[in-house]
């Protein structure tokens, strides 16, 4: 027991002192060799942990990224990064995502945490997709370089509908809006002309105009004119309903609903951050309104 | 309440739930879907208010049978829930009664103007605790199967 344990050290000995003299180029061992193998295997091994736990952060942020600028509540991010992170072994991680902008952290100091969110749209289908890839990855069907080239190839794609289509849906949703408010079928098309404009104007103005609340100001009062200048000429019958049917297209649903899903799921600040954002953009449409109705 | 008037309700509650799901860019799939659960929701809310029942409990119930139906579909075509939510409810925010309250703001009849207010606000709870009501029955319901 002894023996075999002098022999153990002695072999450790000569090993180091090998290495010592492999700087010089000159092997004098024959467990050199073996040693070095071990070693080199043990470090890269070690660099592929630390790449490995870099690019799990990077794709847990990534998707969390794409989420957010799709409009996600927040807590369904900070669900799904956690997720994506315990599906690749991060056991440890802690997300904390707000409207603008997310941390995540692990055990590893060395791995970035924050991002932040500059732009957010709406876009309920990329959120699906995240979803779906969390799904597969959770499943174990991706790999980390996989699932990452897969987010990065998302956030590129522009799935959007065609400009037209979403006009046609604005239309078609405020003369719908306007009947079912308690319109008559008189004005189902006066609505539909005026929502169609009001939106038109919305996405003109919103490339023009980098703030967003303008934008929408700027839109209701189009909407406004139009119906107005629907009833003036004897197109349209009832003013309020045309331009209650016509201005929900520029309703802030998704924030509305998310402020109260974030809210009941305990994340205050996101809650009430969102909720302020919808009750802006409500006020602005209620002023675009108001402007016109003044002049009445 | 005639059969028309009812169908009239069903076919523009449809159409409008499921253009502002196309607006939100919602998947194709989804789209028949989120107008179905909007096109529900509105007739619920619709025959209970021609009823003579307040229009607050009516928006509540409503907005039970959304959030149940949203719960339902986000299952079969495995899709977070956000994406049948946002069409569902959309009938059912008070976008008729916001503005007579901003218009009789304009018009300087502030009790009447307030007097909206406050329902809009009852009513935006209403669809709060609605949503909030089907998320608790859906936990009981996951906590006891397992």
């Amino acid at each position: 027991m002894t023996n075999v344990l002098l022999a153990r050290i002695n072999q450790a000995f000569t090993g180091c002192l090998s290495l010592a003299t492999i700087a010089g180029g000159s092997v004098t061992s024959p467990y050199t060799g073996n040693i070095l193998a071990i070693m080199k295997k043990v470090m890269t091994k070690v660099g592929e942990q630390m790449e490995d736990r870099q690019l799990i952060a990077k794709t847990c942020i990534l998707a969390g990224k794409i989420m957010l600028e799709s409009g996600a509540e927040t807590y369904r991010v900070e669900d799904t990064m956690n997720r994506i992170a315990a599906a690749y072994g991060l056991h440890d991680a802690q997300s904390y995502a707000t409207p603008t902008g997310i941390h995540f952290a692990t055990e590893s100091a060395s791995i970035p945490g924050f991002v932040r969110i500059s732009k957010r749209t709406t876009d309920l289908e990329k959120i699906a997709d995240v979803n779906s890839i969390s799904r597969a990855i959770a499943a174990g069907q991706h790999t980390v370089a996989d699932a990452h080239s897969l987010l990065l190839n998302l956030r590129q794609v522009n799935q959007m509908y065609p400009v037209w289509l979403q006009l046609a849906a604005a239309a078609v949703a405020s003369g719908s809006f306007t009947i079912m408010f308690g319109g008559v079928w008189m004005d189902f098309l006066p609505a539909l002309l005026a929502g169609g404009g009001g939106f038109a104007t919305m996405l003109v103005m919103e490339r023009f105009l980098q703030i967003r609340f303008m934008a929408e100001f700027i839109a209701s009062l189009v909407i406004g004119l139009l119906a107005l200048f629907f009833v003036y000429i004897g197109f349209g019958m009832v003013l309020d309903k045309i331009i209650i049917g016509a201005v929900m297209p520029l309703v802030p649903g998704l924030p509305i609903t998310n402020a109260v899903r974030d809210l009941m799921a305990g994340h205050l600040v996101a809650g009430v951050s969102k909720g302020v954002e919808a009750l802006l953009t409500a006020c602005a449409i209620g002023a675009g309104v108001a402007t016109v109705l003044t002049f009445l | 309440m005639s059969t028309v008037e009812l169908a009239a309700q069903m076919i523009t509650s449809f159409l409008g739930a499921a253009g502002f799901a196309l607006l939100f860019n919602a998947p194709k799939r989804t789209l028949i879907p989120c107008g179905l659960i909007g096109m529900f929701g509105w007739v619920l809310y619709y025959v209970l208010a021609e009823h003579g029942i307040d229009i607050v409990p009516a928006t509540v119930l409503a907005a039970i049978l959304v959030a149940v139906l949203t719960q339902i579909c986000a299952k079969v075509y495995k899709t977070p829930i956000i994406i049948f939510i946002v069409g569902g409810i959309i009938p059912l925010v008070p976008g008729g009664m916001a503005y007579n309250a901003m218009r009789h703001f304009v018009e300087n009849d502030y009790n009447i103007a307030i007097e909206y207010s406050v329902k809009v606000m009852l009513l935006s709870g209403g669809i709060g605790f609605g949503l909030m009501f089907s998320e608790i029955i859906n936990q009981i319901i996951k906590r006891s199967w397992k």
